[in-house]
């Protein structure tokens, strides 16, 4: 694994690596000038099809699937929508790619067009990302000027259209069918299923909605094709027949407390122990790691022993957590309180539940309130149990509710409980020894401070607390980092 | 020409074990299926009126299929709601399994967390979803220490919204959206600090507003009207037809003791889908209006005394036929069977009598709405009937304004005025034609130029009060039962004329209809039963009644 090579994030790091001038002279748009000239769209679709690429943006479904529901002859206008409302908690990876290499997100987004014969391509931008916008306007503007956009374009009949849309500020804003509601100017309610957006998405039309790094994957399955792309990562799991593989090269975004956190890349199914101990230089301060969330904020957790699951689609599943996700690792040491962590994730999952489905609506909003009162020192052990049950009421997976939001806020909640219980038996034994519940719940303020660890080693040290020789960290020729402004 | 096979080879669906046949080409869905199978599937977002949104999760049924040659069944590992579950042949739901009742409770629980359990004071109980769903499927331990309630009311325009009694199944806002299409309500806020609201300077206020409180499946929406009034349960309701316009809604008259207290709209969906406007859900206060006339007065001289109703029925055959030439005005307020008798009964007395329909009342346009509705420009209830049995008897006949003129040359010497307005509809100078009579025999609900120049003023039922049929601007027969009793002294048109004509028993107006139907071709289809839908009256057979539209 020592020489991999990066793809994704190859231009990261060269100077003026968003501009178009840089990014043709290191190799781009040839893709897409050979396949203009060489390839029908339905070759296109084949060789991502076959590639075995899997959606980036949580679920991992796969992208050739979800492109072959569209209908074959549909007469009207197919729509292309680009998921760059990347909002899980932990997760940053689409940002590294549109802030330095907004012409390889480009580039993927006019090849998956032109496969799906879309003519127009709208990207939801998470409102919080400016440069990103600014990056991603200067390069549509360049892709105009050069022909990579508009009509007739580089002399085919292939025409599109790339809007920047700037979202709505909302976690919800990036779940396929809010995103869609949210970009026809509605209020970003996710949509019943079916139908499906590939039947009626954008506008009552069919439409695909693609995460940014997916499309930055396609990108290079047609420069490099589809052999390469399956020759990088995890095969199916012989054992399970429904598991189509995790293919291909991944951003992992890792966060929290380690000691140079930042967006790596490395093929689907790296050990989460190598991405922390060897990329990450190891945890913060010389600590030990008491938790790690595998792929962003609604996968739930991984204790210390589990961090050899293997980072693709299936691995963190089979220790419990909801998927991969964004495969944005947030590390948590020793100091860590885990009432804290959940006390936060629920806080997250009630603020930004859209308040559609009752389970989801009122089961974050409620579990919020419980977990209030534990970290205020009200806490009665019932209470755990009450929340895994508010937990498994609103996130069985598959789920309850019409998105996976809930199942997503269910998530942390089990896998602390059940894999931290006897830390938050604890903490509501020493907060709240006589069990009373309070008349009226404790209004949610600090809770106790933790003991903060001097800093007095340097030493890198390993997830299971050996100590790292000094270089282990920064050595490997593909490790790219970036810092989180 | 399609041929229907009826027997193994029908769709079939199976719900909790029992099998049911669809119909081909029918869309139903998981909660239509269930209905017919006489298995309720609780709900509050879906309407079968409104878009599907799936967002309350209460209706959560295992869903599956069976394979038709082997009988195998595959079940979904996931609930699905059974609002969003097309039914199709060898689906398989399952309602009440464990993992769907722990679904419902779970839900149920859920929008009681911060619900305000203020049913003693809250106008929906009784009749409140979350109420009857909670006592069925909910649990009977409350474990959210989430207190205290707030109950904030908030004013929308012209309904009240009682914020924390929401339940935010959005049927609501779904509904100004798509079928008044006026778009007023919307949702602010996100997660569980959801709210309904309006816009400021917007309020709700459309011609359609009050279905919102019908459609609330809490007590969320109220009722500005019925707000306080009358608890539900000691309504009684009867079906009825609304009088206001040409649509002939179906309704229900809701009444207590003789009081009407709140007019709802009854599920037609040939007429009126489940839809009302607000003229015609507000309009009952008129049944109980003390302007409204009384009895039965005679003129003497300048002034009117009232007179006992057996001294009016003997003494009035005879007047009329002495007066000469006579005159019969149809209101077309009056039911079908009403107008058939005061002719038939005209026509007794002088074979040659002129018989006329009143003036149609209209105001401005048809006004239609996003979602199909329609308000008729036309604000009588019965034109058409009406018009069908005047010009059976009376073929060719005068229009109202050539009639009028003759009567001010003085042709007629005895002239009877039937059944009333709703509102004011004759001035001085067309009661001054009317008075050049000898006799005028008035039968209206108000005080009016002409009442006060009749000789007799007979007050007549107003039309909660009334029983008989409608038929409207789309040529559909409907029946209305008569929902309170009129005031003591006012007689309704049907039983008078009854009497007048001798007939014995009680007044019975299906076996008037039956009669209609007989002699008059244009009712023909109107000699069976007649469905609460009512029937077409342009094709020659019963309506078909549409399949089960929901039970919403």
């Amino acid at each position: 694994m020592d020489d991999y090579q990066p793809v994704l994030l190859a231009n990261v790091g060269v100077e003026d690596s968003h501009r178009r001038a840089v990014y043709e002279a290191r190799g781009g748009y040839a893709a897409l000038r050979r396949v203009l000239r060489e390839c029908t769209p339905a070759q296109v679709a084949e060789a991502v099809r076959s590639s075995g690429l899997r959606g980036r943006g949580g679920a991992g479904f796969p992208t050739g699937l979800k492109w072959s529901f569209l209908p074959a002859d549909h007469p009207g206008p197919v729509y292309m929508c680009v998921n760059a409302d990347e909002s899980e908690p932990g997760t940053f990876c689409n940002r590294v790619l549109m802030e330095h290499d907004p012409h390889q997100v480009l580039e993927g987004t006019i090849l998956s067009c032109y496969a799906t014969r879309a003519s127009t391509a709208y990207i939801y931008l998470r409102y919080e990302y400016p440069l990103s916008l600014r990056r991603l306007q200067q390069a549509v503007d360049e892709c105009y000027e050069a022909g990579y956009l508009g009509k007739k374009i580089l002399g085919s009949d292939f025409c599109l259209d790339i809007y920047i849309h700037r979202g709505a500020a909302a976690y919800i804003c990036g779940e396929e069918t809010g995103l869609i509601e949210s970009l026809e100017g509605k209020r970003a309610w996710p949509r019943i299923k079916p139908p499906f957006p590939a039947v009626e998405g954008l506008f009552r039309k069919p439409t695909v909605v693609n995460n940014v790094e997916t499309l930055a994957c396609v990108r290079h399955i047609l420069e490099r094709g589809p052999e390469w792309f399956r020759s990088l990562g995890t095969p199916p799991d012989p054992n399970q027949s429904q598991d189509p593989g995790s293919f291909g090269p991944k951003l992992y975004c890792v966060s929290g407390h380690v000691q140079r956190p930042g967006c790596y890349e490395g093929p689907l199914g790296v050990p989460c122990r190598v991405i922390i101990d060897n990329w990450a230089g190891g945890v913060r301060e010389g600590r030990k790691v008491k938790a790690v969330v595998p792929g962003g904020l609604s996968t739930g957790l991984l204790t210390a022993d589990e961090l050899d699951v293997p980072m693709d689609f299936t691995g963190p599943v089979k220790a419990g957590c909801l998927g991969l996700g964004t495969a944005g690792l947030i590390v948590m040491d020793e100091t860590c309180s885990l009432i804290d962590f959940l006390y936060n994730s629920c806080r997250f999952f009630a603020h930004e539940s859209c308040g559609q489905c009752t389970p989801c609506r009122e089961g974050t909003s409620w579990s919020l309130r419980i977990m209030e009162r534990i970290k205020a020192g009200g806490g009665r052990l019932k209470d755990l149990d009450l929340l895994l049950e508010i937990a498994d009421g609103m996130g069985i997976i598959p789920g309850t509710t019409i998105c996976g939001l809930a199942d997503g806020a269910a998530w942390p909640i089990k896998n602390a409980i059940r894999k931290f219980r006897p830390e938050f038996e604890e903490y509501i034994r020493r907060t709240n020894p006589r069990g009373y519940l309070a008349t009226h719940p404790v209004p949610a303020g600090h809770g106790p401070v933790m003991p903060r660890l001097e800093n007095t080693q340097s030493q890198s040290r390993a997830s299971d607390g050996r100590n790292l020789p000094a270089e282990a960290a920064g050595s490997a020729p593909w490790r790219k980092t970036l810092p989180l402004a | 020409m399609v041929r229907i096979e009826i027997g193994k080879d029908m769709p079939k669906a199976y719900i909790d074990g029992n099998e049911i046949e669809l119909n081909p080409g029918e869309r139903l869905n998981g909660i239509q299926a269930a209905a017919r199978a006489g298995i309720e599937i609780p709900h509050y977002c879906w309407h079968p009126g409104l878009s599907v949104v799936g967002s309350c999760r209460m209706c959560l049924v295992e869903t599956g299929t069976r394979d038709a040659e082997s009988g195998r069944v595959i079940m979904l590992p996931k609930l699905m709601p059974a609002c969003n579950t097309p039914v199709k042949d060898g689906t398989v739901l399952v309602t009440n399994s464990e993992k769907v009742a722990r679904a419902r409770a779970m839900v149920e629980e859920d929008l009681l967390l911060r619900h305000p359990i203020d049913c003693s004071i809250c106008d929906k109980a009784g009749e409140c979803y979350l109420q009857d769903y909670h006592f069925q499927y909910g649990q009977g331990e409350r474990r959210a220490e989430i207190r205290p309630f707030t109950s904030r009311k908030r004013d929308l325009g012209d309904v009240t919204l009682f914020v924390d009694r929401c339940v935010m199944c959005s049927r609501c806002v779904r509904f100004t959206r798509e079928i008044s299409g006026t778009s007023e309500l919307l949702v602010i806020h996100r997660g569980a600090r959801e709210e309904i609201d309006v816009l400021p300077e917007q309020p709700l206020n459309n011609p359609l507003s009050g279905n919102v409180v019908d459609l609330c499946p809490v007590g969320a929406l109220a009722d500005k009207d019925f707000l306080y009034k009358q608890r539900v349960w000691y309504l009684r309701r009867s079906a009825g037809v609304c009088t206001l316009c040409a649509t002939g809604c179906s309704i229900w008259v809701e009444q207590n003791q003789d009081r009407v207290y709140r007019i709802k709209p009854r599920e037609n969906p040939a007429v009126n889908q489940w839809w009302i406007c607000n003229a015609g859900r507000y309009a009952y206060p008129r049944v109980h209006d003390p302007k409204r006339l009384r009895g039965v007065v005679r003129r003497k001289g300048d002034s009117q005394v009232p007179l006992d109703w057996n001294v009016f029925l003997r003494d009035i055959p005879e007047q009329l036929r002495a007066a000469g030439k006579l005159a019969l005005v149809l209101s077309p307020f009056l039911t079908v069977e009403e107008a058939y008798l005061a002719c038939q009964w005209i026509r007794r007395l002088d074979a040659a009598a002129e018989i006329v329909v009143g003036p149609i009342p209209r105001e401005g346009d048809d006004q239609r709405f996003a979602g199909g509705f329609v308000i008729s420009a036309e604000k009588c209830p019965n034109r058409l009937g009406v018009e069908e049995i005047a010009s059976h008897f009376r073929p060719n006949g005068p229009s109202y304004a050539q009639w009028l003129e003759a009567a001010g040359k003085g042709e007629f010497e005895g002239i009877w005025v039937a059944g009333g307005y709703v509102r004011p509809w004759i001035d001085e100078s067309a009661a001054a034609c009317m008075r050049r009579a000898r006799l005028l025999v008035v039968q209206d609900l108000f005080p009016s130029p002409l009442s006060d120049a009749a000789d007799y003023v007979l007050a007549a039922a107003a039309f909660a009060e009334t029983e008989g049929s409608y038929v409207n601007a789309r040529h559909r027969l409907q029946t209305a039962r008569r929902a309170v009793r009129p005031p003591l002294g006012n007689r309704p048109c049907g039983p008078l004329f009854w009497e007048l004509l001798g007939r014995t028993g009680l007044y019975d107006p299906r076996r008037v209809l039956s009669d209609i139907a007989a002699e008059i071709t244009y009712f023909s289809a109107a000699s069976g039963e007649i469905p609460d839908v009512g029937i077409d009256l342009r094709v020659d057979r019963l309506a078909e009644v549409a399949p089960q539209q929901g039970t919403a």
